[in-house]
């Protein structure tokens, strides 16, 4: 039983720490298209840790196994990298500015249009 | 449609196995009447809804995605502790960059699961592609060298899933 305890708190404490450095990183980092990247995936990983560690938990009270989480986390990688990519895309629409040391920035207009 | 000789009884094996999956986590019942019902649906549904179906790219190679899920995976993991220092460390010495991945295949399935792919792994997220398909636009939050990191993307992503697709 101790195991198990330790199995589901380190996985708890793993899926705690990413999703902290996902806020951190959306209150740090300097422009949209950067903020992006912490909600987006450092939160993907957490939720899957957390939801690990609740398969784990949930799976050794005697109820059978626990498999409705496995459903969630696929679910959540199936819509993550959307929400992303629709908030980039609205984000190149109403002109954010990247910051001004962002590579290939001059590039950004035909980003917008979807040319070369 | 008629349905060719050799495999008469399930149209759509791969969707077969998701719905029958699906319905059986969701119903959380693992009786041998659920599994029988959720072997009717998963028959039934996607005949039902062959008429809507757009068409995509069949997968070829079934292992090979199953070893690519797995990298995926694995790499989501290391990336993002890659990731987590850049995020609390100086932020001021990160050079993000708009990168432009040229691309190798041109079905909507495939481009989808790159993009996603990307977006998935840490440090870059799939932005833009453009409207013939040849490029896709990454926004990367540490750009070391713009050449390697298209390289890594088109070694570890773009290769094994034109593989599976065969494309």
């Amino acid at each position: 039983m101790l195991l198990i305890e330790l199995a589901t708190g380190f996985c708890l404490m793993v899926g705690a720490i990413f999703l902290l450095v996902g806020s951190i990183g959306l209150f740090r980092l300097p422009d949209f298209y950067m903020r992006l990247h912490g909600p987006t995936k450092a939160t993907t990983l957490g939720l899957g840790a957390i939801l690990t560690a609740s398969i784990i938990f949930f799976s050794f009270r005697g109820d059978g196994i626990s498999t409705k989480e496995i459903l969630i986390i696929w679910f959540i990688f199936l819509t993550a990298p959307i929400t992303a990519h629709m908030l980039s895309k609205a984000a190149l629409h109403v002109r954010q500015k990247p910051r001004a040391d962002t590579l290939n920035q001059d590039r950004l207009a035909s980003i917008r249009e979807r040319r070369q | 449609m008629r349905r060719m000789n050799h495999k008469p009884y399930i149209p759509h094996p791969f969707q077969f196995l998701m719905l029958f999956i699906v319905w059986l986590l969701l119903t959380h019942r693992y009786s041998l009447g659920n599994m029988l019902l959720a072997a009717i649906l998963a028959w039934l549904v996607p005949i039902a809804a062959m008429a809507i179906r757009a068409p995509t790219t069949p997968v070829r190679r079934p292992l090979k995605a199953i070893s690519f899920f797995w990298l995926l995976l694995g790499d989501i993991f290391v990336s993002n502790i890659v990731v987590a220092k850049q995020v609390l460390g100086a932020t001021e010495r990160l050079r993000p960059g708009f990168i432009a991945v040229p691309l190798d295949m041109q079905a909507a399935l495939p481009i989808t699961l790159l993009a996603s792919t990307i977006s998935l792994t840490p440090g870059t997220v799939s932005i833009e592609i453009t409207e013939d398909h040849q490029f896709l636009y990454v926004h990367a939050l540490h750009v070391e060298s713009e050449k390697e990191m298209v390289d890594r993307i088109k070694r570890r992503y773009e290769k094994p899933l034109k593989e599976i697709f065969q494309c």
